[in-house]
C-alpha cells in the first residue's frame, strides 16, 4: 500500500462520500420520515373496469332472444376498509346488522382461503338493486374500501332455451388461473353458447386509471389517461335455431321427460333443440340465481341434464333403416329381398319376437312394418358375408358403417358436455365370449338393442343424412358470427360411404311407415299437404314403461327439416313420439297446425306423464 | 498455459463473488417487479425474468472467453475495438431503432444491442494505452490534445443519437485522468461548472450569482487580510443597497439580479483598486473566476431560455427532472421516493411490494429497480446493496493500485469510475437526488445489453489482475 498516493485517496473518498451520502438519505427516507409510508398506503392508483357489453343473441330469424340489463356489484378492497358508520351502511344496503356480520365473515373466509386478494378489488354484495344502488351513490365516500362496479347482466326474451342459451355467472380461481383475462369478481359463460361462444360474446374489458386518495375519492385521470384503454363490446350472435318452434316444443314436452331434436338437412343447423323437462333461462339471473340452481340441481327429474346431447339410449328401431342401408351397399341385400317372418327369427332354440304382420316382407315393407326377423337375417349377412374372412372382420365393417354415420363419436356439436355413446367393436365380444362369438350371440344389434348406445342428437344427426341420401354437416347451433366466421368444421361436409341409389328404397319404407297402411304404422303423423317419411322405435326401458322414440323428415323430396323425438316411458313411438314429431314438422314448415290435427295438438300438450304416474 | 492451478488462484476471488452477489440479488428483484400477486405464475418463460436469466447464462460464455483470451491481446486491439465501436456509435445514428426518443440501438432479428456498452469497454482501454506510455504526461500538449480526442468523440456520437443519459457517462473518465496527473483544479473546475449549469435551470439567476460572490468572498478571506474583507463586504452592500434606492425612487419594480451584478461591480472595481495598490496575488484570479462564473450563468440562463425552442426547453427540464409536474416527470422521482420509502427498516417482504408492481413506478425493472429493493428489502436491503457497491469499487481501485503495469491501472480506474457513475446516477435519482437521467444500475437493471458491457467492462479488469505482477503491453 505504499503507493497509495494522495489522487488515490481523492478519488476514494469521492466514492465513499456518495456511498455514504445515499446511506443517510435512504435512512431518512425509509426510517427517520414517516411520511413516506403514510403517502404509500394513500397513493393509489385505482383501476376502473368497464365491462363491455356482451355480444347479444338471435335466432335464425333475426329475433331477439338474449339482451343485456345494467347491474351494480358493491366492490370491496379488503386492505383499504377503515372504520365505518356501520349503522348507516346497513340503512344503504338496507340489511341487518347480522346480514352485514356474515357478509364480512364471508369475505374474512375467503382471503383466509385465498380465494380473492386483499389488495385488489373482489365483489362484496351482489347486484344492488336501484334503490340500494341510489342511496349508496351518496354515501360511498364515508366508507373506506368500498365501490360500485358496473356491470351488465342477461336478459332473457324467452322462457325457453335454457338448456342451449347456457348463463353467465362468475368465475371460478381455477379458470382465473387458465385465462388471464379474468380476475375475481368477473362474470363469464358457464354452459351453452354462453361458455361456448364466450370469447366473443365477451368483448373486450376496458380500463381507465385514476388517482384516489386516502378516503377513495378520484382524484383526477392517472398520467392524464394515457394507460387507459377503451372497452370493447361483444360480438352479437345468430343461432340456428327457430325460437318458436323452440317455444312450442317446449311447451309440447312439458309434463314429460325427454328429448327433442330438430336438423336442417341441407346445412346441420339445429332448429330446435329440447330437453324435457326445461327451465327458465332467467332462473339463472339476479339473486336468487344460487338458490334456483340449488333447486334445479337437486330435482330428482334433474332438469339441468341436457338430454339431447348427453341421454344416453339404445336406438331401437330407429336403426333398422340404417342396417337397411349397410345391407345395400354390401350387396347383401336388394331392394327386392325378401325374408320370412314366423312371429319372429328362428334359429335352433334361438328365437328373437317379432308382431303378426304378413309374411314375407320386401325392404320396403320390412322398414314400414317394423320387421324384426328382416333385420336379423340382413345383420348376419352383413356380417358373415363370404368375402369377410372372420366374424370379427364383419364386426368391424359393420361398425364402421356406424362410425361414419356419426356413432360412436362426439358429433362436435358446439356443446362442452356432448356424450359420445357406444359403440361395440369386436374386441368388446371377444373378450365377453372368449373369443368364441358368432353373428347369431350379437343378433340384438340388428334391431337397435344389445351393447349400442347413441344420443337423441346422434339419432337426429342420422335421420338428416338419410334423409340427405349420405352426407351430413356437424350439427351446429352457431349460424353466424358479427365480423367473423363459424368454426370450420361446421361448414366440411362428411360422406358416409354409401351410394346414393341405395337412399332411395330406404326413404321409400319409412314413407311408408307414415302413408302405409299396414298395423304398425304411424299414420298419426300425417300432415296434410306434406309428404312426410319417418320410423318409430321403442328404446327399451329396464326400469318401467318403454321410451317412445320417432325420427322423421319432410318433406321427401328436397327435406326442410329432420327430426327425432324421445318420450321417456311413452310406450309405443306412435303414442306420445310420433304426433309430437309430427307437430313440429307441421309448425315449421307450415307455421300452424291444420285444423284437423288441433285434437291431436290438445293431447299432447296436456299429456302428462310424470304427475300422472306418482 | 493459464489453465493451472495457481492460474485460479490468481483470480480475485472477492470481486468474483460479490459480482455474483449482485447479479443474483438484481435478478430477484426483476422477479419481483415481474410478479403479479393477482395471477401468482411460479415461472412464466415470457416475461423479463426468464429472459434475464438467458443474459446471465450468456454473460458466464463472456466471462468464459475473457478469461481464455491472452492479456496481451486487450492492449493491442484497444485501438481496433475503439475504431469499430466509433463506427457503430455513427452508423447507429441512422440505422438505429429508435426507443424511447433515442436512436441507440442496433436491431437484429430478436437480439439488440447498444453500441454504447462496447464504446464504453472501448474508449476505457485505449485511454489506457494512450496515457500508459512511457512518455506520457499531461504536460505535453500533444497528448492532452489525443487523450481529448479519444474521449469527445464517442460522447458527440452518442449526443447525436440522443442518448444524453449514456453520453454523461464518459464524463466520470476525468476521474482516472486525475489519478494520472491531470491537475486536480481541472476537477473542482468540472465539478463547479456541472452544478452551476445544472442549478442555473432551477433557481433564479440572483441566487447564483449570489453563490459565486459569496464562493470569492470566502475564498479570499482565507487569503487577504481581514480588514479588507470587512470592507469588501461593505461595498458590496453600498451596491445593492444603492441600486435598490435608485429603482425605488424612480418607482420600477425591483430587478435583484441587476442589483446583485451591481454589487460584484462595486466588490471589482474596490479590490482591483487594493489589490493593485498592495500588490495582492489572489485578487486577479479571484476577480476573473467571478465573472467567468456571471458570464457563465448568464450565458446558460439566455441560452435555455431564448436560443432554444419551447420543445427543446422542455425535454432538458424533463431529462433533469425539474418539470414540477407530479404527473410527469417529477411523477417518476416521486412515485419511486414512495415506494422506496414506504419500505420502512425490513422491507415488506419478498413479493410483498405494493408501489412497485402495477407500474406505480414507471420503468420498474430497468432504471427503477432500486425500487423494489427499497421496497421489499427496506433499509437493510438497500444498504446491503450500496455498501456492495462501495466495496467493488474500493476493492477495483485497490486493485488497481496493485498492478505492475500502468494500463491495468488505468483501466481498472476507468472500470470503478464507470460503475461509480450508474451507481451514483441511478440511485441518486430513484431517492431524489439526482437528476432523472434515464440509465441502468450495474448487474441489477433488467436487460441483456447492459448486463453484457458491465460484465465485460469487471471482467477484463480481473483477467489483466491475473497478470498483475507482469507488464503488459
Ligand atoms: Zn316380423
Amino acid at each position: 500500500m505504499e503507493n497509495l498516493n494522495r489522487r488515490t485517496l481523492v478519488v476514494a473518498l469521492i466514492y465513499i462520500s456518495i456511498g455514504i451520502a445515499f446511506v443517510i438519505k435512504l435512512f431518512i427516507l425509509q426510517v427517520y420520515d414517516p411520511s413516506y409510508k403514510f403517502s404509500a398506503e394513500s397513493n393509489t392508483r385505482r383501476e376502473i373496469i368497464n365491462y363491455p357489453a356482451r355480444g347479444l343473441v338471435y335466432d335464425r330469424n333475426g329475433t331477439l332472444v338474449v339482451s343485456n340489463q345494467a347491474n351494480y356489484d358493491l366492490m370491496v378492497v379488503p386492505k383499504e376498509l377503515k372504520p365505518m358508520d356501520t349503522v348507516s351502511f346497513c340503512r344503504a344496503l338496507n340489511i341487518s346488522k347480522d346480514e352485514l356480520k356474515d357478509l364480512f365473515n364471508e369475505m374474512r373466509v375467503k382471503i383466509r382461503n385465498r380465494k380473492i386478494s386483499t389488495i385488489k378489488p373482489s365483489i362484496f354484495y351482489k347486484q344492488l338493486s336501484a334503490e340500494q344502488y341510489g342511496y349508496l351513490q351518496e354515501k360511498l365516500y364515508k366508507f373506506d374500501g368500498f365501490f360500485v362496479q358496473r356491470r351488465t347482466l342477461r336478459k332473457y326474451e324467452y322462457p325457453n332455451a335454457g338448456h342451449i342459451l347456457g348463463y353467465i355467472g362468475e368465475v371460478s380461481p381455477s379458470t382465473i388461473k387458465k385465462d388471464d383475462y379474468y380476475i375475481n369478481g368477473d362474470y363469464h359463460g358457464i354452459n351453452g353458447i354462453e361458455s361456448t361462444y364466450e370469447k366473443f360474446l365477451r368483448g373486450k374489458k376496458g380500463y381507465e386509471y385514476v388517482l384516489v386518495d386516502v378516503h377513495g375519492r378520484e382524484k383526477g385521470a392517472f398520467r392524464d389517461g394515457r394507460f387507459d384503454i377503451p372497452a370493447e363490446a361483444g360480438k352479437d350472435i345468430k343461432l340456428t335455431i327457430d325460437i318458436d318452434l323452440q317455444k312450442y316444443g317446449e311447451e309440447l314436452m312439458a309434463n314429460k321427460i325427454g328429448s327433442v331434436v330438430a336438423i336442417e338437412p341441407e346445412s346441420g343447423e339445429i332448429l330446435s333443440m329440447i330437453s324435457a323437462p326445461s327451465y327458465d333461462p332467467s332462473l339463472f339471473v339476479g339473486k336468487k340465481r344460487a338458490g334456483n340452481f340449488v333447486e334445479l340441481s337437486t330435482d330428482s327429474l334433474k332438469p339441468l341434464f341436457n338430454r339431447p346431447i348427453m341421454a344416453l339410449y339404445p336406438p331401437g328401431s330407429t336403426f333398422k333403416p340404417l342396417n337397411a342401408l349397410i345391407g345395400l351397399q354390401e350387396g347383401v341385400i336388394t331392394p327386392q329381398s325378401k325374408f320370412e317372418c314366423y312371429m319372429g327369427y328362428s334359429v335352433g332354440s334361438f328365437h328373437l319376437g317379432c308382431h303378426h304382420h304378413t309374411s314375407p316382407l320386401d325392404l320396403r315393407q320390412s322398414i314400414a312394418g317394423s320387421c324384426n326377423a328382416y333385420y336379423c337375417h340382413v345383420f348376419r349377412d352383413i356380417i358373415d358375408n363370404p368375402k369377410n374372412e372372420t366374424v370379427q372382420d364383419g364386426f368391424e365393417l359393420w361398425k364402421n358403417y356406424l362410425v361414419r354415420f356419426g356413432f360412436g363419436y362426439k358429433l362436435g356439436v358446439d356443446f362442452a358436455n356432448e356424450k359420445r355413446g357406444f359403440v361395440p367393436n369386436h374386441k368388446t365380444y371377444d373378450k365377453i365370449y372368449n373369443k368364441s362369438w358368432s353373428s347369431l350371440t350379437v343378433v340384438s344389434l340388428a334391431i337397435g338393442q344389445g351393447e349400442l348406445l347413441t344420443t337423441p342428437l346422434q339419432i337426429a344427426n342420422m335421420v338428416a343424412t338419410i334423409s340427405n341420401k349420405g352426407k351430413y354437416f356437424t350439427p351446429h347451433i352457431i349460424k353466424e358470427i358479427e365480423n367473423d366466421t363459424i368454426p370450420s368444421k361446421f361448414t366440411q361436409i362428411h360422406e358416409t360411404g354409401v351410394d346414393t341409389v341405395n337412399f332411395r328404397p330406404v326413404i321409400e319404407g319409412m314413407e311408408l311407415a307414415v302413408w302405409g297402411t299396414g298395423g304398425n304404422t304411424a299414420g298419426i303423423a300425417r300432415i296434410p299437404g306434406i309428404r312426410i317419411c319417418g320410423k318409430t322405435g321403442t328404446a327399451e326401458n329396464p326400469h318401467g314403461e318403454d321410451h317412445s322414440v320417432f325420427v322423421a323428415f319432410a318433406p321427401k323430396d328436397n327435406p326442410k327439416i329432420a327430426i327425432a323425438v324421445y318420450v321417456e316411458n311413452g310406450g309405443f313411438g306412435s303414442t306420445y313420439a310420433a304426433p309430437i314429431a309430427s307437430l313440429m314438422v307441421e309448425k315449421y314448415l307450415k307455421k300452424e297446425i291444420d285444423p284437423s290435427r288441433k285434437w291431436i295438438e290438445k293431447r299432447m300438450l296436456e299429456g302428462d306423464l310424470i304427475h300422472a304416474t306418482k | 498455459m493459464p489453465q493451472n492451478n495457481s492460474y485460479i488462484k490468481s483470480i480475485d476471488w472477492l470481486t468474483v463473488f460479490t459480482y455474483v452477489l449482485l447479479v443474483a440479488f438484481g435478478w430477484f428483484n426483476i422477479y419481483a417487479a415481474n410478479y403479479n400477486p393477482e395471477n401468482p405464475v411460479f415461472f412464466d418463460t415470457s416475461r423479463e425474468y426468464a429472459k434475464q436469466l438467458m443474459w446471465i447464462a450468456l454473460s458466464l460464455v463472456i466471462i468464459w472467453v475473457i478469461f481464455m483470451t491472452d492479456s496481451k491481446f486487450y492492449v493491442a486491439f484497444s485501438y481496433f475495438l475503439y475504431g469499430l465501436s466509433v463506427f457503430l456509435l455513427f452508423t447507429v445514428i441512422f440505422l438505429g431503432k429508435e426507443i424511447n426518443g433515442a436512436k441507440s440501438w442496433f436491431e437484429l432479428g430478436p437480439v439488440r444491442f447498444q453500441p454504447v456498452e462496447l464504446a464504453k469497454v472501448a474508449t476505457a482501454l485505449t485511454l489506457s494505452r494512450l496515457m500508459s506510455r512511457y512518455d506520457f504526461s499531461f504536460k505535453k500538449r500533444s497528448n492532452v490534445l489525443r487523450v481529448g480526442l479519444v474521449w469527445i468523440l464517442p460522447i458527440i456520437c452518442i449526443l447525436l443519437q440522443n442518448d444524453t443519459g449514456s453520453a454523461l457517462v464518459f464524463f466520470i473518465l476525468v476521474l482516472p485522468l486525475y489519478r494520472e496527473g491531470l491537475s486536480g483544479s481541472i476537477l473542482v473546475f468540472a465539478f463547479i461548472g456541472a452544478v452551476v449549469s445544472v442549478l442555473t435551470l432551477v433557481y433564479p439567476n440572483v441566487l447564483i450569482l449570489w453563490l459565486i460572490i459569496i464562493g470569492i468572498y470566502v475564498f479570499l478571506s482565507l487569503k487577504i487580510n481581514i480588514k479588507l474583507v470587512g470592507y469588501t463586504a461593505l461595498v458590496g452592500f453600498i451596491g445593492f443597497g444603492l441600486s435598490y434606492l435608485v429603482f425605488r425612487i424612480i418607482g420600477k419594480e425591483p430587478r435583484w439580479d441587476l442589483f446583485t451584478l451591481l454589487a460584484a461591480v462595486f466588490i471589482s472595481v474596490f479590490l482591483a483598486v487594493k489589490g493593485i495598490s498592495k500588490r495582492l496575488k489572489p485578487v486577479l484570479p479571484a476577480l476573473l473566476f467571478m465573472w467567468g462564473g456571471i458570464a457563465f450563468t448568464i450565458s446558460t440562463d439566455y441560452f435555455v431560455e431564448e436560443i432554444l425552442s419551447e420543445y427543446q426547453r422542455n425535454r432538458i427540464n424533463v431529462l433533469l427532472g425539474f418539470k414540477d409536474d407530479p404527473l410527469g416527470a417529477g411523477y417518476n422521482v416521486n412515485q419511486s421516493k414512495i415506494a422506496i420509502g414506504s419500505g420502512g427498516i425490513l422491507g415488506k417482504g419478498y413479493l410483498d411490494g405494493t408501489q412497485t408492481k402495477f407500474d406505480f413506478v414507471p420503468e420498474q425493472s430497468t432504471d427503477f429497480i432500486f425500487c423494489t429493493v427499497g421496497e421489499e428489502w427496506g433499509f437493510i436491503g438497500t444498504s446491503v446493496v450500496v455498501l456492495l457497491f462501495m466495496f467493488l469499487m474500493i476493492r477495483l481501485i485497490i486493485l488497481a493500485e496493485k498492478q505492475h503495469s500502468v494500463f491495468s491501472r488505468i483501466y481498472g480506474y476507468c472500470v470503478a469510475s464507470i460503475f461509480f457513475f450508474h451507481f451514483s446516477i441511478n440511485i441518486g435519482m430513484t431517492i431524489g437526488l439526482a437528476p432523472v437521467i434515464g440509465i441502468p444500475l450495474p448487474f441489477f437493471s433488467y436487460g441483456g445489453s447492459s448486463l453484457w458491457g458491465f460484465t465485460t467492462l469487471l471482467f477484463i479488469f480481473l483477467k489483466l489482475d491475473t497478470n498483475r505482477g507482469e507488464l503488459i503491453r
